[in-house]
């Protein structure tokens, strides 16, 4: 089959790789219908996560039909011919951070789990770290505890409606649950790329008065206005200046991160700084979008981290933090949580995923679709590939 | 490295141990039965100091005698060194103050002693074991009642699904086993161990029998974890490896991190109690094997050769 592979830094290639097969008795195998591009790949192709070897399969996006299901999956569970939706987070199910919810710090699922001090989950083409599963920009892939992870989908929604639930929309939406809102609530969201625009739309449906968008790409923050949304381009302004004049001197009650690790900062000398210090290693990801939103916040709220972030930061603002009673909530997203819910607002047309697709390439056309995207070439937003 | 007080068993059947227990007690019964014949014949005299200095000695070689013969132990052999240096300073001083008469016994009952000593020595240092014992210990938390762990691992012959130095194991009976584990150098060890405290749904104890290349033993606890949690388990392994070279590649092939290694087999443990199998993924097929395949393979399908390879 074909399949998206990583071949080094700054480099992937659309090779011929062995179909997959069953490896452990609760697998499935999809024939996979859509995939996509998504900005932690760009972590991994940008060549900040360790761990990957060449020749990895990317994607942790994607959906299918099963077209054959392990022994050990209980009838009913899952069958051949089943439409679903594969979340990124593998989860068992059965352990107690699964027990939980807390799905993508599943106990079980990652064989090479350690790097963190205590496991977390297994994700599909996302560096030997996360155990080394093979991703899904391909023609097939092989799903991992299938009867606990794919969701079905029964109705007849297109796969551009329900793709995003395999990862960015649950991810934005966990963003905006955990900031507690409540009604008259100002939340900002750094980031306006495919996961802050899902932050801010879930921000919408959970009741938040006024949403600010942080970015410095015009036609991400058009992207926002057009829906209502309030924007900040940290090119041309101060951000904490404006957002105390959006707010009458406040400041957010609550902040979403949508960045990450490699964050960009308006003011030359800091990014620099931070540039310097990760190119040696000294730091391993760029935090200025997590600083400013925590300086930013208002005293007492909440700063809500869904930016991936690998490793160590320098000049964490802890005083702020502490002297002020934020709360910093965090986590790769806990796809399984908020899958369900999610397809019922889809149904209801209380959030359209569709809109932030820019791009619809051919699985071949991947490494053009990479190319777009992270040089965010041709005001590309987010690219659906179709094997 | 310390210097280890056990291996009995190991002396028991030693034909140099069990020969110098009879030396003893051969030396020991005349000495003590009729000390003044004994010392005379030694051409050292019948004096009352004499006798009762030989007197002392055959004690001390009965002692030394139901000690090795009885429950056989280096320190008996080193009490015999310690004994021999004795004498020889006892026949040294009488060899200076020799009145002449049986000179040429004593130069020969000296002679004899000192080859005996050498004996001795060379009996006490190679009957010495050095060993070093190394103790694990890793615990983890399972969402299952203590009676559903302690029943899973109480299956010994599933304790090589998640621990990866162990190739295979049969019960051979209600509390015995055979083991077969992977050592350096490709090479196998092999040995046969007994269950030695089983409490079902608290506890399973079990250590190596007599003769094993690798003296170990083991023992698994099941505790409720707090808050209704499942079940915590604690594990505890001992080795004594043995000392040397081969000791040394023993201790090199558990690791620089043999905490490491019984972490990931309690984790495997996990991933069986709770999901039913050892996750594998493209990175690391071989399941239990995954940490000594780095680099890994990389993160897409296997071919036909190379799933046949690490399913096997």
């Amino acid at each position: 089959m074909k399949a998206n592979c990583w071949t080094g830094r700054n480099s992937v290639e659309v090779q011929d790789v062995p179909d997959p097969s069953i490896l452990n008795s609760r697998d499935a195998i999809v024939k996979i219908t859509s995939t996509a591009i998504c900005g932690s790949d760009l972590h991994l192709v940008d060549g900040y996560v360790p761990t990957m070897e060449k020749g990895d399969i990317l994607g942790h996006e994607f959906m299918g039909e099963v077209v054959e299901v392990g022994p050990g999956i209980s009838d009913g569970r899952l069958r051949v011919g089943d439409r679903v939706v594969v979340p990124f987070p593998i989860a068992c199910g059965a352990c107690a951070s699964c027990r939980a919810e807390l799905y993508s710090c599943c106990e079980n699922s990652n064989p090479n789990a350690g790097m963190f001090g205590h496991p977390t989950c297994g994700i599909y083409g996302y560096s030997h770290l996360t155990g080394g599963f093979a991703g899904g920009q391909a023609e097939y892939a092989r799903v991992v505890l299938a009867d606990t992870n794919a969701l079905k989908i029964e109705s007849d929604l297109t796969d551009e409606q329900v793709l995003f639930l395999s990862d960015i929309l649950p991810t934005g939406y966990m963003g905006a649950d955990m900031c507690d809102i409540k009604q008259g609530d100002v939340v900002a969201v750094w980031g306006a790329g495919p996961v802050g625009q899902f932050a801010m739309d879930s921000a919408r449906v959970l009741g938040a008065e006024k949403i600010i968008a942080i970015d410095k790409e015009t036609y991400r923050l058009d992207m926002a206005a057009a829906q209502g949304y309030t924007t900040i381009d940290f090119e041309d302004t101060d951000v904490r200046s404006a957002l105390l004049e959006l707010t009458g001197g406040r400041g957010p009650d609550k902040c979403i991160d949508a960045v990450g690790m490699e964050a960009t900062h308006g003011a030359s000398h800091v990014d620099l700084y931070d540039r310097a210090k990760q190119a040696v290693r000294s730091e391993t990801d760029r935090p200025h979008a997590l600083r400013q939103a925590i300086m930013s916040c208002r005293s007492g709220g909440v700063v809500s981290v869904i930016g991936v972030y690998g490793g160590m930061i320098d000049k964490f603002p802890a005083g702020a933090w502490m002297n002020r009673s934020l709360t910093l909530r965090t986590g790769q997203c806990h796809v399984q949580r908020y899958m369900r819910p999610l397809l019922g607002m889809i149904e209801q047309g209380k959030i359209d995923p569709t809109r932030i697709i820019t791009h619809r390439l051919p699985l071949t056309e991947a490494p053009t679709g990479y190319d777009l995207f992270k040089n965010k070439k041709d005001h590309c937003e987010k690219v659906v590939l179709t094997p | 490295m310390t210097t280890d007080t056990r291996s009995t068993s190991r002396l028991r059947d030693d034909p140099l141990v069990r020969r110098l227990g009879w030396a003893s007690a051969l030396l020991g019964v005349p000495q003590v039965v009729a000390p003044a014949g004994f010392a005379r014949a030694l051409g050292v005299g019948d004096a009352p100091r004499h006798r009762s200095a030989t007197t002392a000695v055959g004690v001390r070689e009965l002692a030394a005698a139901t000690g090795l013969l009885g429950r056989p132990h280096p320190v008996w052999l080193w009490g015999r060194v310690g004994g021999d240096l004795m004498d020889l300073t006892m026949l040294a001083r009488a060899l200076k103050n020799h009145n002449g008469r049986g000179l040429g016994r004593t130069v020969a009952a000296t002679a004899a002693v000192t080859a005996v000593t050498a004996t001795d020595v060379y009996a006490a240092v190679t009957r010495t074991r050095r060993s070093t014992p190394m103790e694990l210990t890793a615990a983890t938390t399972v969402t299952r009642s203590p009676d559903e762990a302690y029943t899973l691992w109480k299956d010994l012959e599933r304790l090589p699904d998640f621990m990866v130095h162990l190739d295979e194991v049969h019960v051979t009976g209600p509390r015995t086993s055979h083991w077969q584990a992977s050592a350096p150098f490709g090479r196998t060890v092999e040995w046969d161990a007994e269950i030695t405290q089983d409490v079902p749904g608290q506890l399973i104890a079990w250590r190596s029998v007599d003769g094993a290349d690798i003296d170990n033993s083991g023992e698994a606890r099941f505790v409720p974890a707090p808050g209704g949690q499942g079940t915590e388990i604690r594990v505890s392994l001992r080795y004594d490896l043995p000392g040397g070279p081969l000791g040394k590649a023993a201790a090199r092939y558990f690791g620089e991190e043999p905490h490491q290694q019984l972490d990931d087999d309690l984790r495997r443990f996990k991933q069986i109690a709770e999901t039913g199998e050892v996750v594998r993924s493209e990175g690391a097929p071989g399941g239990k094997r995954a940490r000594g395949e780095f680099p890994q393979h990389p993160a897409r399908p296997l071919t036909v050769d190379e799933l046949k390879e690490a399913l096997s």
